[in-house]
């Protein structure tokens, strides 16, 4: 039995996952990271628009600051979100960027003095401080009030990954490349590491660590069409799940991306809107301000991604061999901006669609786009229920993002989380002692090497590929953007009777070293493990929130779901999972519910609003009218970050009061 | 489009753990779809006629650079070749040239470009200690800054090593993408190296003096990187440090 021992062990080497591995390096603790492929091919490199960041350089950025971020992450998130861990995303996010230009990240910077930029469909000039010349410049997103996203024209996930997987190579981090990952070794309390596979040799290894990450992305390939890369496959989740006693959270949090192009559901960046892009019908007609005259085209996602169904339900769609889509237009935004800013978005228009993006206006529909849900931690991204299992990026439930993410936030989150999370975990490796226990260790791997046993040399009939197709199908066809009750119960029937089929799998190829066929057998049960909590999930949850959105149910119903959905899998032979929840606590909260700014406002108020309304009102009143907005914000809502994040975030315009004050006196 | 046509498939089979097992080409034949890629074909292939048919992908968007192979004797990205490109209906595929077999189209390029890295150390040398997170960052020309971004483009694809006739009889040469980031970190105010610091790394046959200047990486680069320019710009500023020796 090959057995690897470390420090600190991390499941996946995209960007969440390698800036855990560089906190824990940093401390000096032995560090190893799995992955499936190279590094930098890792699907953080596909985010092209950028991050979310308070910097507020541009001048469409000024007055921006951690509050301004904060409240634009709760409301977006439909208030589905733990208010702790956003207010330690969006006070760390400036520091994030900055460190990530101290490793080589090539930010677009603001160039002083005029500018033209399209807002509204109309050009309009934009006038930069010369204090700002060259500081990291940021564009417009969906549902923020300030201009806050930074980036390097439309490659930015693709920047950093480069930059942070460079600073992981600095420091000597190994990556076992291609090594699949597919148990969690444990005793029912804690997490002792994994046991991976190598998709070449067929090896079966186990890694013993102190601490084990899981930062292995979202499980957007559930569905047929995902903007997600194919390795997206919820593995992680799985792998959670099937220790029977950690928790997933808000599984029935899927994001659909507004603008992915048809067929084949790549994705175009949410810059193309922030940048002045429009959604036109059939007819040309802009049709967004029809149904959201405030925020139009950059509503938060769920919101367009629901009025361009809603549209297409009207027959306003363009009909196509692959079903209606609408129109991108950047045509406005000329050929210069697109050939440097959005450039990725060209070639994508070129080698996909044979079109020209500067002349011609591009098909998209909705499409899965986004894991809110995930393995849920608590703040420090632990598992609540294993100890020493950690969690973070989009693999987590660290729970930021509620029920609909923000644009340029789950960049963000990679970065930020791994750098907070990081430290956690550093801190968990220099508490703690390695724990070996051989004889968990094989029988965990003799669970594995009996699956695998019997996939190749046991009497099942089932193809992998049909039921995955099945599965995935059934996620299109039944737990999509609109949901309702009759639908979702048909997902779950089906992929009930996926999950018995799933236990007569068969591979044809015999091989036990490299075997395509053999990794699809293994993932597509774990898979439709993944599949059955989202939509039992969404079958359970009788309101709308965020991209969570009931036919039957259509209000947002904070008196009775103002709660996260926790599913675990304690009996391996269930054909579903149990559900649990957590209430999320509006007294505790900064921000207490309210309207979110798009349609009617039809929520069913919690009992507890009103009441931490007034108590805030007092609050606030006691500190009085020369209270800082730090203070203010300590009042009602103290949060804790490793010591070292602690230190405000300083602006240019805390610079510029400075000289001024300087001046005056 | 070219709709209604079956295509047939050359695909390179070898599975150098499969004892006694030698390099073949395999013909398959498939219906063509509208909007058909080579990494649509390769997955229908594996699903419905060989399951044991091993190729990379991840996220099939020309973003990632996993999938190069040779199609029709040009290295280029699998995922974003359109079959209706070819008018003959016959595809030919063979893995990337210069790189260790895995089984078939795969290859290992990340193994390959991780040493790179490590050899040429690419990564930013930051002048000093690095900036205060907590403090405003410093600045930097907007116009370096978008430069940078031009070089950075580069997505390990591998193909200009496969492309390289200096590469493929030198083993050690560093190849365009280690080239290719050496300007980008030459060309980074940010970092603290000189230009002898590079010359080390670079100033010999197996960096900029090795290139035969065929340019087979500038043909075939799928992210257009301006190669020629870069190979050439090192190489004056490699000489300048003898010179100035």
């Amino acid at each position: 039995m090959k057995i690897i021992y470390t420090d600190s062990l991390v499941v996946g080497a995209g960007l969440a996952g390698l800036r855990v591995a560089i906190a824990s390096k940093e401390r000096g603790l032995d560090t190893l990271v799995l992955s499936l492929i190279p590094a930098k091919r890792s699907h953080s490199a596909a985010a092209q628009g950028g991050m979310q960041a308070s910097l507020g350089n541009t001048v469409k950025g000024m007055g921006d600051n951690e509050d301004v971020h904060f409240q634009d992450t709760v409301k977006g998130s439909d208030w589905g979100c733990d208010q702790q861990v956003a207010r330690m995303f969006a006070h760390c996010a400036p520091k994030a960027v900055r460190e990530l230009a101290n490793w080589g990240v090539p930010w677009t910077r603001v160039t002083q003095g005029p500018r033209q930029v399209v807002v509204n469909a109309e050009k309009v000039t934009i006038e930069e401080a010369e204090a700002a010349h060259g500081l990291i410049n940021a564009r417009d997103f969906g549902g923020t009030k300030k201009w806050r996203t930074c980036y390097t024209a439309d490659g930015t996930g693709h920047s950093l990954l480069y930059a942070v997987d460079n600073k992981a190579i600095s420091m000597g981090i190994p990556v076992h490349e291609r090594m699949e990952a597919l148990k969690i070794i444990h005793d029912g309390k804690r997490c002792h590491g994994v046991i991976a596979r190598c998709l070449i040799t067929g090896e079966l290894r186990a890694y013993i660590a102190k601490s084990t990450t899981i930062a292995t992305g979202g499980y957007g390939r559930i569905y047929e069409v995902s903007t997600n890369a194919i390795i997206c496959e919820g593995i992680g989740q799985a792998m959670a799940l099937e220790t029977g006693v950690a928790t997933l959270g808000n599984m029935e949090a899927v994001q659909f991306h507004p603008t992915a192009i048809v067929p084949v559901g790549i994705l175009t960046t949410e810059g193309c809107r922030g940048d002045g892009g429009l959604l036109r019908d059939v007819d040309g007609h802009r049709f967004m301000p029809d149904y959201e005259p405030d925020k139009k085209e950059l509503a938060s996602r769920d919101v367009v991604s629901r009025r361009m169904t809603e549209h297409m339900r009207k027959g306003k769609g363009v009909d196509s061999p692959y079903g209606p889509h609408l129109w991108l237009d950047i045509t406005l935004l000329g050929r210069e901006h697109i050939e440097t800013n959005l450039r990725e978005v060209q070639e994508i228009c070129e080698y996909f669609l044979g079109i020209d993006p500067a002349v011609d206006w591009i098909p998209v529909r909705p499409t899965q786009h986004y894991s809110m849900g995930g393995i849920r931690t608590d703040a420090t991204g632990e598992s609540p229920q294993l100890k020493g299992l950690f969690s973070v990026g989009e693999a987590a439930c660290w729970d930021m993002h509620g029920f609909n993410r923000l644009g340029g936030n789950s960049l963000a989150e990679t970065v930020v989380a791994g750098m907070i999370i990081g430290k956690y975990v550093a801190d968990f490796g220099e508490n703690n002692d390695l724990v070996v226990d051989t004889r968990l260790v094989e029988q965990a791997m003799g669970e594995l090497s009996t699956e695998i046993d019997a996939l190749i040399d046991g009497h099942g009939t089932e193809s992998p590929y049909i039921l995955k197709q099945e599965m995935q199908r059934i996620m299109m066809d039944y737990v999509g953007i609109f949901r309702n009750g009759p639908e979702l119960d048909k997902a779950v029937e089906g992929l009930k009777a996926l999950l018995e089929r799933s236990r007569n799998l068969i591979v044809k190829n015999k091989k036990r070293h490299a075997n395509p066929e053999l990794v699809e057998a293994l993932r597509v049960r774990r898979m439709i493990k993944v599949a059955l909590t989202v939509a039992c999930g969404a079958a359970a949850r009788t309101e709308s929130r965020g991209a969570h959105a009931r036919e039957d149910f259509p209000q947002r119903n904070d008196r009775d779901w103002l709660k996260r959905t926790l599913c675990c899998w304690p009996d391996a032979n269930a054909l579903e999972p149990e559900i649990h929840y957590e209430d999320l606590d509006v007294m505790q909260m900064e921000l207490p519910p309210g309207y979110r700014g798009y349609g009617i406002d039809n929520t069913i108020p919690h009992p507890d609003t009103a009441t931490r309304e007034a108590e805030i009102a007092v609050k606030l009143a006691e500190l009085g009218e020369n209270a800082d907005r730090y203070t203010q914000q300590q009042a009602l809502m103290p949060f804790e970050l490793p010591q070292e994040l602690m230190p405000k975030n300083e602006r240019l315009i805390d610079k510029l009061s400075a000289q001024v004050g300087e001046k005056n006196s | 489009m070219s709709q209604g046509r079956t295509l047939t498939f050359n695909i390179f089979r070898f599975d150098p753990q499969q004892p006694g097992d030698k390099p073949k080409m395999v013909s398959y034949q498939l219906d063509e779809t509208p909007g058909m890629t080579v990494f649509i074909a390769l997955n229908r292939l594996r699903e419905e006629q060989d399951s044991s048919l091993q190729f990379d992908f991840v996220c099939r968007a020309g973003i990632c650079g996993s999938c190069a192979m040779v199609i029709n004797g040009m290295p280029t990205l699998a995922c974003r070749t359109l079959t209706s490109k070819f008018s003959d209906a016959t595809i030919t595929l063979m893995p990337l040239p210069g790189f260790e077999l895995i089984g078939d189209l795969s290859v290992n390029t990340g193994k390959f470009m991780r040493e790179i890295a490590e050899r040429l150390k690419l990564w930013l040398h930051p002048r000093g200690d690095g900036q205060d997170i907590h403090v405003l960052e410093a600045p930097m020309d907007p116009e370096e800054a978008a430069r940078l971004y031009e070089l950075e483009r580069c997505v390990e694809c591998g193909v200009c090593v496969s492309a390289c006739a200096t590469k493929q009889m030198r083993e050690t040469f560093v190849g365009a993408v280690g080239l290719m980031k050496i300007a980008r970190f030459e060309l980074d105010s940010r970092d603290a190296r000189s230009v002898d610091d590079f010359y080390h790394v670079i100033g010999n046959q197996d960096g900029v003096f090795g290139c035969m200047t065929l340019l087979g990486c500038q043909d075939n680069c799928p992210k257009d990187l301006p190669h020629m320019q870069q190979i050439a710009y090192l190489r004056r500023k490699m000489s300048a440090t003898l010179v100035s020796c």
